[in-house]
């Protein structure tokens, strides 16, 4: 069997026998979950205490005017007093009318002895400004006029389709591309970074525990190098296909339980719920065309792609990672090496999600041609379509960089591993490329 | 003596600021072995990675077997580090099979045969459990097994004796004698000159880059002979000076007195013996050659007082 082989398969497997790859991949899925509910949910819950605001209307018209709901209970009250400002008094705040409002707008106030909580600003304001707008139009004196305006008034609801290929019309979901794009972007992100770190970690751990003279006794460094690089990879590419099925098992389930057939799930790639959560609020419930719009999505074009950019993008970051670990001789010194990428990855993620506003814009189109951001950047752009040639240019970008980081990776690398002691300064490590 | 199992001819070796290696050529008979002496930052460092192709000299040639080196030949030498080190976390048993594999062994070849190795160092019961559980003594018997596992025609010792207590230290080098014995090649490298006397059959002395010394054990310790020797008699009843010898030195011992005297140089031997015969009663006579641990303090402070260039 190859070195190569026999190295990638160590890699792969000390790593995938561990108990805490095996849990953190069963219960990932589960963390995330909670990560974007538990927050939904948090801020769901009302502090329903019951405060009192105290309304002082010094002109009397705006007598009854306040509804309260379940934080807020309105009091009228014929003027502050001293006690108001007391930190233990029951009143949470003071609105005070001093003019009639449709003269003077800003006759309005509302005090209090901490910040006024936005909820209970909209309640008043709402409330004031429906207010305001019946008493002008009252002014008016034309008759029927509520319901002139009101007939005026239209909720236009839009709906997308997108032109497809073959001339038919597809229901699409500017929200559901969105949901896919980020999810795919995220995943990447993640994916590089993560696994990134973990190749150094394990360069670190050979050259700090003193095998890797041994092991460069027996292989190529290079082979050392790639063996890992593509051993850790595998982990992240079983763990990408045990989310899969996971999220498959999940729609199947989803489906019997609410009697669809859950037809699109089988051959969705991985996380595509997450796209679906957040399509569920904007779909307003239709579901039918929640599902048309998933369908809609271009799944192998993103499939291939993910794989394409993953791939890139890992190998990019994973020789990078590989070359700063055999650069240093403790874990702390790694950092001066890797903050500018880490930096440069968390860029990349903030490009991505400013890209999703205008995802043919001049930050798209450069960051995602960029080959050390374009692995993030691209994948929130593809569901709402790219065109071919920046996909080709920006792929051949993202390739040609990743082997000339290998390239330099391995010379570094090389003579880094067999290197010990204080660490070497960027001018030290230009030269070791110049060894041969 | 036997032809030379690896030579390494005129190396040398330049990093950035310094050289490693002037001119450097050793041969390494088969079946011997072979001591790769030096202080410190001497380069036998850089010379052990260049015979492993680890580095590339910048000129000079490493023939080994009669061929220039070359990568399959990785699976010719085995190679303890000075520097011991293997996966903490992973089972003893895969470990030793993911290295002895890596040196170009089948699976069950290996298997096999770390098994045999295990067996023989009574430490069958380690196989699965983790490095990082066992001692440091009995993480280096592993070590030396993983070492030597593939049967390397050529196997380099550095420091082989550190970190073993006396009885696994004698146990090492009786393993070390028989690996000899079974015709393999052995570079030895170390700081104590007495196990150098004790197993090495050849050794090269190297200091700042160039060897300063070389040749057989045994030889070299003539060469650095100073023609004394050591007398012990019943009683002090040698005269204070005699043409054949003078005394450099004696001392009351419990069994007589000892002498330590130096022949002349016109008087032979015999002349020397017949002498002391008459005017002594001899106990014990021998020749007072100089320890390794003397050659090499004097080889060093020597060549570094005149350092060439």
């Amino acid at each position: 069997m190859n070195k190569l082989l026999i190295i990638i398969r160590r890699e792969f497997l000390t790593r995938v026998q561990k108990k805490s790859f095996i849990v953190l991949t069963l219960l990932m899925p589960f963390i995330f979950a909670a990560l974007i509910f538990v927050p939904l949910a948090l801020a769901g819950i009302k502090d329903d205490s019951g405060k009192q605001v105290a309304v002082v209307d010094k002109t009397g018209l705006y007598t009854g005017l306040f509804q309260g709901n379940a934080a807020y209970t309105f009091v009228e009250v014929p003027d502050t007093t001293a006690e108001m400002r007391d930190e233990d008094s029951p009143i949470e705040a003071v609105v005070l009318i001093s003019d009639t409002l449709t003269r003077r707008p800003d006759a309005f106030t509302i005090y209090s002895r901490r910040e006024v909580s936005s909820e209970l600003l909209t309640l008043v304001q709402t409330q004031l400004n429906e207010r305001i707008r019946q008493d002008k139009l009252r002014a008016y004196d034309v008759p029927g006029l509520d319901s002139i305006i009101s007939d005026v008034q239209t909720q236009v609801s839009v709906s997308t389709k997108k032109w497809t290929a073959d001339g038919t019309e597809r229901h699409s979901d500017t929200f559901v591309a969105i949901g896919a794009g980020f999810l795919f972007t995220f995943l990447i992100y993640m994916f590089v970074m993560s696994y990134g770190a973990m190749v150094m970690q394990s360069v670190l751990e050979e050259k700090t525990g003193r095998i890797v003279e041994l092991m460069v006794s027996s292989v190529r460094p290079f082979q050392l190098m790639m063996g890992k690089i593509v051993g850790i990879a595998l982990v992240g590419f079983l763990q990408l296909a045990i989310w899969g099925v996971m999220l498959a098992l999940l729609l199947m389930a989803a489906g019997l339980l609410f009697g669809q057939a859950p037809t699109v799930g089988m051959h969705m790639p991985p996380g595509t719920d997450a796209a679906a959560m957040q399509a569920v609020q904007p779909a307003e419930g239709s579901s039918q065309q929640l599902l048309q719009a998933l369908a809609g999505l271009p799944y192998a074009e993103m499939g291939v792609l993910f794989v394409l950019y993953f791939v890139g993008g890992y190998l990019l970051y994973a020789s990078f990672f590989a070359a700063a670990g055999a650069s240093v001789s403790q874990q702390e010194d790694s950092a001066q090496f890797t903050m500018p990428v880490v930096l440069l990855m968390l860029f990349g993620l903030y490009a991505a999600m400013y890209s999703v506003e205008n995802t043919d814009g001049p930050l798209a189109f450069w960051a995602s041609l960029f080959p050390l951001t374009s692995p993030i950047v691209m994948m929130v752009r593809i569901p709402f379509g790219v065109p071919l040639w920046q996909e080709f240019l920006s792929l051949a970008l993202l390739y040609a960089t990743s082997l000339l980081f290998v390239w330099l990776g391995a010379k570094i690398y090389r003579t880094g591993i067999l290197m010990y002691g204080k660490k070497p300064t960027l001018r030290e490590i230009a030269r070791w490329l110049r060894y041969d | 003596m036997p032809q030379p199992f690896l030579s390494a001819e005129h190396i040398c070796k330049r990093f950035a600021h310094h050289t490693a290696l002037t001119d450097v050529s050793i041969s390494v008979p088969e079946g011997r072995i072979f001591g790769l002496l030096g202080p410190n930052g001497a380069g036998k460092t850089t010379l052990r990675r260049i015979i492993n192709r680890i580095t590339a000299p910048d000129s000079g040639t490493v023939m080994l077997g009669g061929h220039p080196l070359q990568a399959d030949d990785v699976r010719t030498i085995g190679y303890l580090p000075e520097e011991r080190g293997l996966y903490k976390k992973m089972k003893v048993g895969e470990q030793a099979l993911y290295l002895a594999r890596l040196k170009g062994m089948g699976r069950d070849e290996a298997r096999t045969a770390l098994y045999e190795w295990f067996d023989r160092f009574g430490i069958t019961s380690w196989w699965n459990k983790k490095l990082e559980e066992l001692s440091k003594g009995m993480q280096q018997k592993v070590q030396f097994i993983v070492t030597v596992v593939h049967r390397p025609r050529l196997l380099i010792f550095d420091e082989p004796f550190s970190g073993f207590d006396p009885v696994n230290a004698e146990r090492l080098k009786q393993e070390i004698l028989r690996l000899r014995d079974e015709g393999h090649t052995i570079i030895f490298s170390t700081h104590n000159m007495a196990s150098v006397e004790e197993i090495c059959d050849e050794m090269a002395l190297i200091n700042q880059g160039q060897v300063v010394l070389r040749g057989n054990v045994q030889e070299v310790k003539r060469r650095f002979s100073t023609g004394d020797y050591e007398l012990l008699s019943a009683a002090d009843t040698l005269p204070a000076a005699d043409t054949a010898y003078t005394i450099v030195s004696k001392e009351q011992h419990s069994a007589g007195v000892r002498y330590r005297l130096r022949k002349a140089d016109q008087a032979t031997l015999g002349e020397l013996l017949s002498r002391l015969a008459a005017q002594c009663e001899l106990r014990s006579f021998s020749e007072q050659l100089p320890t390794m641990h003397e050659i090499f303090l004097r080889t060093v402070s020597s060549t570094q007082a005149a350092p060439q260039s």
